[in-house]
């Protein structure tokens, strides 16, 4: 379908079964703790498992579940599509457990099953490593863990933790992230924490799915006012579904702010903007715009880079029918940028032994 | 006192003050030629601006005067420069009152700038220049600003 293009789909999500897929891939005590405790599975309201966006309706099991192995991603997406290379981000409510120690044993097992159940069966299979945000050493123990193999190529949080994600207590991560060449992640969901939004608790799914976006918002300026794009001028972040119509606007008011009161962050020296520009990429899907090329056209001149946007097909999320995997009004003069050109230049690690 | 230059350039010579009026640090708004123009005193050294901020027309004048602080990492703050920067009341850009650029966009964003400097009384009763709002002495120095 694309293969001409020679496409990187920067967001696919390999969806857990259930707790019994991870248990071989811990010790024996929290082998047995899973099932003495009855935990069956950590799959999270971000993502109900039934709400007709989290799996698109055909691609769905008898179950009703779905993405569970790699034949379903190779027969839905990676073989329609044409797939080059494909990165994992796996979304399991690891993130929401609080006991730190039991955290870090199911974030390790769910990075341990994606690198022996999809990394291992198909060689144009990337991943994400899975933080265990709840501890800070356990985060960079985990990355330091895994970085060996380069066909991990991004770490993984979700957009809505324990703080903002820009504060310096989470540098240690964010400089592990630089040190190995791991753009840092950002995806959207929530560790339940904190209200979903910030005038409180959402009533319905609706609401808290649409709230992403506020999230995506405060993060971002949060990385950028607590200095850290400063800090680490070669940390990539990548916003995945996170939108993108958004940030103009966002920017905006952000921008002309900073121009009055940029003195109480003097290390944010240049115009935001810019430092977004070099710094942050976002997937396109979902993009949130009408079908309209001149409106998308638009947004884009706003953004005043194409370098910004990443392809990402977002499977087995229902964001498209069929196999129209990138949205309507992106000019097709812009896909070998968005879907080859644009990772790369992102994720360092893909360009190794990889024909640019 | 103002007076016009008897050359060819269409500049206005304005007398804003005796020099003791305007104390280090302080500032004086003068009206002239229909522009509206804010003398600082910096340290004996006296600077004229445009008193109209180039972003929606603050009143410089009614601004804080502050310093320049940069940072060459987080949490690292290098304050200098105090009483030099000049922040518009209305949504604090700074400005350089000695240049009167911006401090986020120096090249497209300044305010504008007058040539301002001490002149002894005699050298103006001498010149074309002729007294309107107070007597000028021979024996005093005044600022006086080209608008
Ligand atoms: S009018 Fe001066 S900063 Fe807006």
């Amino acid at each position: 379908m694309f293969s001409r293009f020679r496409p990187i789909d920067c967001d696919l999500h390999p969806m857990v079964p259930g707790m019994r897929a991870l248990t071989p891939y811990m010790d024996e005590f929290w082998r047995d703790q899973v099932e003495e405790r009855g935990i069956t599975t950590l799959d999270t309201q971000s993502w109900p498992v039934r709400s007709p966006k989290t799996i698109r309706e055909d691609w769905r099991s008898e179950d009703g579940r779905g993405a569970a192995t790699v034949g379903l991603l190779q027969a839905q997406s990676l073989d329609r599509l044409g797939t080059d290379l494909g990165i994992l981000n796996p979304l399991y409510g690891v993130q929401l457990v609080f006991n730190e120690d039991m955290a870090a044993a199911f974030t390790r097992a769910l990075n341990d099953w994606t690198r022996a159940e999809w990394l291992d069966r198909d060689p144009r299979l990337r991943a994400s490593i899975v933080l265990p945000l709840q501890s800070i050493e356990a985060s960079v123990a985990e990355i330091e863990r895994l970085a060996p193999d380069p066909r991990f190529v991004q770490v993984l949080v979700l957009v809505m933790g324990e703080m903002p994600l820009g504060r310096r207590q989470y540098w240690p991560i964010l400089e592990a992230c630089v040190r190995h060449g791991l753009p840092l992640g950002i995806h959207a969901g929530s560790a339940y924490r904190h209200p979903q939004t910030s005038v409180g608790w959402t009533s319905y799914y609706l609401e808290e799915y649409a709230a992403n976006q506020q999230a995506f918002q405060s993060t971002l300026a949060s990385l950028l006012t607590e200095g850290a794009f400063s800090k680490f001028p070669d940390l990539r972040v990548v916003l995945l579904e996170s939108g993108v119509t958004w940030l103009p606007s966002f920017l905006w008011r952000l921008q002309k702010t900073w121009k009055g009161v940029r003195f109480e962050v003097p290390w944010v020296d240049r115009l935001p903007t810019e430092i977004v520009r070099d710094q942050v990429r976002l997937t396109v899907q979902p993009l949130d715009a009408p079908e309209d090329g001149a409106i998308v056209q638009r947004v884009m001149d706003q953004l005043r880079s194409d370098a910004l946007l990443l392809w990402a097909s977002d499977w087995p999320h229902w964001q498209y029918d069929g196999d129209a995997a990138m949205p309507p009004g992106i000019p097709e003069s812009l896909w070998p940028k968005l879907m080859r050109d644009n990772p790369l230049a992102t994720y360092g690690r893909l360009r190794e032994g990889v024909v640019a | 006192m103002r007076g016009r230059s008897t050359g060819s350039r269409a500049v206005a010579r304005i007398v804003v003050a005796p020099v003791g009026e305007i104390p280090a640090g302080g500032r004086k708004l003068v009206e002239a030629e229909g522009k509206r123009i804010v003398v600082f005193n910096l340290g004996g050294e006296f600077y004229a601006l445009s008193d109209r901020c180039p972003h929606q027309g603050g009143s410089l004048c009614a601004g804080l005067v502050s310093g320049h602080v940069e940072s060459r990492e987080p949490g690292v703050y290098h304050y200098a420069r105090r009483g030099e920067m000049i922040r518009c009341p209305w949504h604090y850009w700074e400005f350089d009152i000695r240049t009167g650029k911006s401090w986020f966009d120096p090249k497209r964003v300044q305010v504008r700038q007058f040539p301002a400097q001490v002149t002894t009384g005699a050298a103006l009763v001498e010149g074309p220049y002729v007294a309107e709002t107070f007597p000028v002495k021979v024996e005093d120095d005044y600022v006086v600003v080209d608008a």
